[in-house]
């Protein structure tokens, strides 16, 4: 495959051509926030994140969804980009109920742990406190809205991965929800194969094993990434 | 006295939380006693004061903003208090207190005084400070300087901003100490 | 049919329509149907067949004829071509008008003067068969050249000589970006695909807009012919239109006139007798603004959830189903046939030097004549307010135009003299936009039009992003509390920010263009903000103002005390 060159934060790198500018930077070790991106999936550009300035584009374009170019010039951290990270954690955080101190993802979430990183300390904006419910029908799984960040990894892991398509999105703006089998109770869905792979995907505490309790959900999105080459590289067979 | 050896005055406040903050607080188990020679505990719950003080120089605010008589003295302590730190998850984000901010104040009040198993009747709410519709963080009652996550802070995260405080140093929380929950 | 019998047909068909003693031109569309045509198209189709008088005259129930508030409008042309237009005409009106007009008798109802600034003031081009035409009947716009543009195209000139003459004629995209027409089929021109696909944007959707519709409803053919030369010209044989799901009328319009000209052979395999096969069909939406927009609308066209997708890559590069895509609005292919038919230096006589030809409006709020007009680019906004709007009713007086919808802004009474072109509102803080302008007086406040246009934002966004999602209820819920009183003043700081932060992160045009309104209005408008959040006051008197800052509330626990009293 042909290899390009480009310049990311004052640096020359190299990067394989059709590579995401997301992709190169993380071949180099250049941290880029994501939330919705996940090794694996496909890319959405929602979570705006890894949002970068490109040299000559008048807008930040998503590291995730755009292709790295021969010769692009890229600044991955200045101080409006990092402000403006912060500012949309914040939004992210006004928008549901996350309270994570109660949370069964506490201390393994990856919300947190970016608000944390980003050093988004407090929340200027009026947390929205909308009434969300639970799902808890299926028998080992539960979906918490309360929690969810709408990143759609788990209906592009149950679509893309897992061939299911249990999971997708009802409502638009702010009434967006997801759904299994358009909006019945998660335990009669017909289609749900009990995998598991969107409560690994899922970064928060919004898809959680039952039983857990405070702090005590761990996931492991990685598993993502070694099935798919088993796939792709044909791993389990002789 | 001389102005080097003027104790810090340093303030606590329980607003609308459990107290969780100040038993962490109270975690700091010997370094208290290096602390107590440098300042002196001039308001809240763990001393015997009734009004909140003049010139404070340092005020720890636990909780969330959740009634009127807690949107009073934040505003006091505000005028009265150099820095004004947002003290735990309640202060800083609305927390758990503000887990009730989906329910109309009027059916929580219903819920708690005349519905529950064993109701507490109509008699308290006189004495009971009226709700605002919202809890709120304190930031979004007040002006805030600095702000200390945890549910509760531990104590290490409490001695790093107490510290730099007194060392008249700017607060760094690192990534790890910073998080909510 | 081939390039010969079109012209056959239209020479046939206008020798019928000037043997006929009397036409009358019942404007039949959406506003005038509500204002009552319908009784008048039935009172005159019964005195017709009690009279017997079919032979010398026809009814024609034509598409928008302007002046839409007028409504509705009658148009009477008699052997010799004079023309009268009647207003806000009755059914009993209307049978007067006939029997006197057959008679040769002066007709007592008032016309409206020839020389009304409404009509004499406007320059149609994209509207010049609407009005004049039945759109159901495609002989009628063959009579008036419909077609011939892609007859002479396909026998005449070379695909690239296409976009050369579009690129020539300055054409720039309707749909409110201004892009280049020329510039962007010359891309798709140039994609090297095996399959491209042509699309127009009729998903039209800004409050008080109706210019698609009414191109749709009034002359279905100029748009299926403008996208036909479009398919020519960048090498695709498929087109797609999607059409607005509330508008019924324009789509079934147009699923008639397709289904007309593929009999004809100006459609379908083999057009006009040329080796050019070009197909459209019709996708309806279901109701997401958000679908106006490029790439949401075609995910909605391959059946997926109408949600945009990133650019770059564009659609020129990879649209429907990866395929390099030629999307154009419906008032941009409108423009094509007088185009090619007229030549592009005749085009480009029109307007100003950066933004050619005309532009229609759909001319509303506070102002006597309120209806659909097209007037040529760099016209000033005065003059399309007072002279072809006829000034504000009951001597208002002018405060500002609203022209771009939920992504455009204010023009306040200071810059009235502006050229209206795409240069000149982009520098006063607004847009083109797609075209609607709504005229205010005094009585407007402005941040309750900034919230309005937020509420139409937040209501509309379609969730992917969180700057769009949140940030619209974030920006709505400031608005609210700035118009019902309990805003303080960094409040307004905290707005501030967070339009540019929507703006620069949104994901597409919809976020990114949502605060435009905001900023706009606090631009011209500021003094209004902060009358209501410093003096409790609403200069316009719209505005309750009975909430109270939150921090006063201490001063006023006595009020939140409710619930102990009731119990």
């Amino acid at each position: 495959m042909p290899v390009i060159t480009l310049t990311i934060n004052d640096e020359l790198v190299s990067a394989r051509s059709g590579q995401s500018i997301l992709e190169a930077c993380r071949d180099h070790d250049i941290q880029l926030p994501t939330l919705c991106y996940l090794d694996g999936l496909s890319a959405r550009g929602g979570c705006r994140l890894c949002l970068v300035d490109v040299a000559g584009s008048p807008r930040l374009l998503p590291a995730c969804t755009t292709e790295a170019l021969e010769n692009m010039v890229v600044t991955t951290h200045n101080e409006k980009i990092d402000r403006y990270r912060r500012m949309i954690l914040e939004l992210t955080f006004a928008e549901r109920n996350h309270t994570c101190a109660v949370c069964v993802s506490n201390e393994n979430c990856e919300l947190q742990s970016l608000a944390a990183e980003l050093g988004m300390d407090h929340v200027r904006y009026d947390y929205l406190n909308p009434e969300l419910n639970l799902d808890t029908s299926h028998e080992r799984y539960g979906v918490d809205h309360n929690r969810c960040l709408l990143c759609l990894r788990c209906v592009r892991v149950c679509d893309e991965v897992e061939g299911a398509h249990t999971w997708d999105v009802m409502g638009r703006g702010v009434e967006s929800r997801v759904i299994t089998d358009l909006n019945r109770p998660w335990g009669d869905s017909e289609s749900c194969t009990d995998c598991g792979k969107c409560v690994e995907v899922c970064p928060t505490g919004a898809l959680f094993d039952k039983g857990s309790s405070v702090a005590e959900m761990k996931k492991e999105a990685s598993f993502l990434r070694r099935i798919l080459d088993g796939r792709e590289k044909r791993q389990w067979q002789r | 006295m001389s102005e080097q050896q003027k104790k810090i005055r340093l303030a606590t406040v329980w607003l609308g939380g459990c107290s969780g903050c100040h038993m962490s607080f109270l975690d700091l188990d010997e370094r208290l006693i290096d602390l107590l020679e440098q300042v002196e505990l001039v308001y809240g719950p763990l001393v015997d004061a009734k009004e909140f003080p003049q010139d404070v120089d340092i005020c720890l605010v636990e909780g969330a903003v959740t009634n009127v008589e807690n949107l009073e003295l934040a505003r006091t302590i505000r005028n009265n208090s150099k820095q004004v730190i947002s003290f735990g998850d309640c202060a800083v984000t609305g927390n758990v207190t503000s887990m009730r901010n989906r329910i109309p104040v009027k059916d929580l009040l219903t819920a708690v005084y005349h519905e529950a198993q064993a109701p507490i009747g109509a008699e308290s709410l006189k004495v009971l400070p009226a709700l605002l519709k919202k809890a709120l963080p304190l930031h979004q009652a007040v002006k805030v300087d600095i702000y200390l996550p945890g549910c509760p802070p531990a104590p290490e995260r409490i001695a790093t901003v107490v510290t730099a405080l007194l060392n008249k140093q700017p607060v760094e929380l690192q990534p790890e100490m910073r998080t909510f929950g | 049919m081939n390039p010969t019998s079109l012209a056959e047909q239209a020479a046939q068909e206008l020798q019928r329509q000037e043997q006929l003693k009397l036409r009358l031109f019942l404007c039949y569309s959406t506003p005038c149907v509500a204002a009552g045509a319908e009784p008048v198209k039935t009172a005159l189709e019964e005195l017709l067949a009690k009279q017997d008088l079919a032979a010398d005259l026809e009814i024609v129930a034509t598409g928008c004829m302007g002046p839409c508030s007028r409504g509705p409008l009658l148009r009477i042309k008699n052997a010799d071509g004079e023309e009268q237009t009647f207003e806000k005409v009755t059914p009993e009106q209307a049978k007067e008008i006939l029997l006197h007009s057959i008679a040769n008798q002066p007709v007592e109802t008032t016309a409206l003067p020839a020389d009304l600034p409404f009509f004499v003031r406007q320059t149609r081009i994209v509207l010049s068969n609407s009005g004049e035409i039945d759109p159901e009947k495609i002989e009628h716009g063959i009579a008036r050249g419909s077609y011939s543009a892609l007859a002479h195209v396909l026998h005449e000139m070379s695909a690239e000589e296409v976009c050369a003459e579009i690129k020539q004629s300055g054409l720039r995209g309707r749909g409110g970006g201004g892009y280049p027409t020329g510039l962007k089929w010359n891309l798709v021109r140039k994609s090297p695909a095996e399959r491209k696909y042509v699309v127009a944007n009729g998903d039209e959707g800004d409050p008080g807009a109706y210019m698609d519709r009414t191109i749709m409803e009034s002359d279905p053919h100029r748009v299926l012919e403008g996208m036909a030369i479009a398919g020519y010209a960048v090498g695709a044989e498929q087109g797609y239109i999607y059409v607005r799901g509330e508008y019924p009328l324009a789509a079934a319009r147009l699923v008639k006139a397709i289904k007309a000209a593929e009999r004809r052979g100006l459609l379908g395999s083999r057009v006009l007798g040329s080796n050019f096969n070009f197909r459209i069909d019709l996708r309806i939406g279901a109701g997401a603004f958000v679908c106006g927009e490029e790439t949401a609308l075609m995910t909605s066209i391959m059946g997926r959830r109408g949600q945009p997708v990133p650019r770059p890559p564009y659609p020129a590069q990879s649209g429907l189903w990866g395929y390099p895509t030629l999307i154009n609005n419906v008032e941009s292919y409108a423009n094509i046939a007088p185009i090619m038919q007229q030549g592009a230096d005749w085009f480009a006589g029109f307007g100003t030097e950066k933004s050619k030809g005309t532009k229609v409006f759909a001319l509303c709020g506070e102002v006597v004549n309120s209806g659909l007009i097209e007037v040529p680019m760099g016209i000033s906004l005065r003059d399309i307010v007072f002279e072809i709007g006829g000034g504000l009713p009951d001597g208002g007086k002018f405060k500002a135009a609203q022209t771009g919808g939920p992504s455009g802004g204010c023009i306040p009474a200071e810059h009235l003299d502006t050229p209206v072109d795409y240069e000149s509102l982009k520098e006063l803080g607004s847009i083109m936009g797609s075209g609607g302008l709504i005229v205010m007086n005094e009585s407007s406040c402005m941040p309750d039009v900034a919230k309005f246009f937020m509420g139409f934002c937040m209501e509309e966004s379609c969730g992917k992003c969180v700057p769009c999602r949140v940030g619209t209820v974030e920006m709505y819920e400031l608005l609210t509390r700035i118009t019902d009183g309990s805003a303080m003043l960094n409040d307004l700081e905290t707005l501030e920010q967070l339009c540019r932060l929507v703006q620069e992160t949104s994901l597409c045009g919809l976020g990114m263009t949502a605060p435009n309104p905001v900023l706009n209005t606090l631009h011209y408008y500021r003094d209004e903000y902060l009358a209501h959040i410093q003096e409790n006051n609403c200069p316009a008197g719209v505005c309750q103002l009975d909430q109270i800052p939150l921090l006063k509330l201490p001063e006023h626990a006595a009020e939140l005390a409710v619930f102990k009293e009731e119990h």
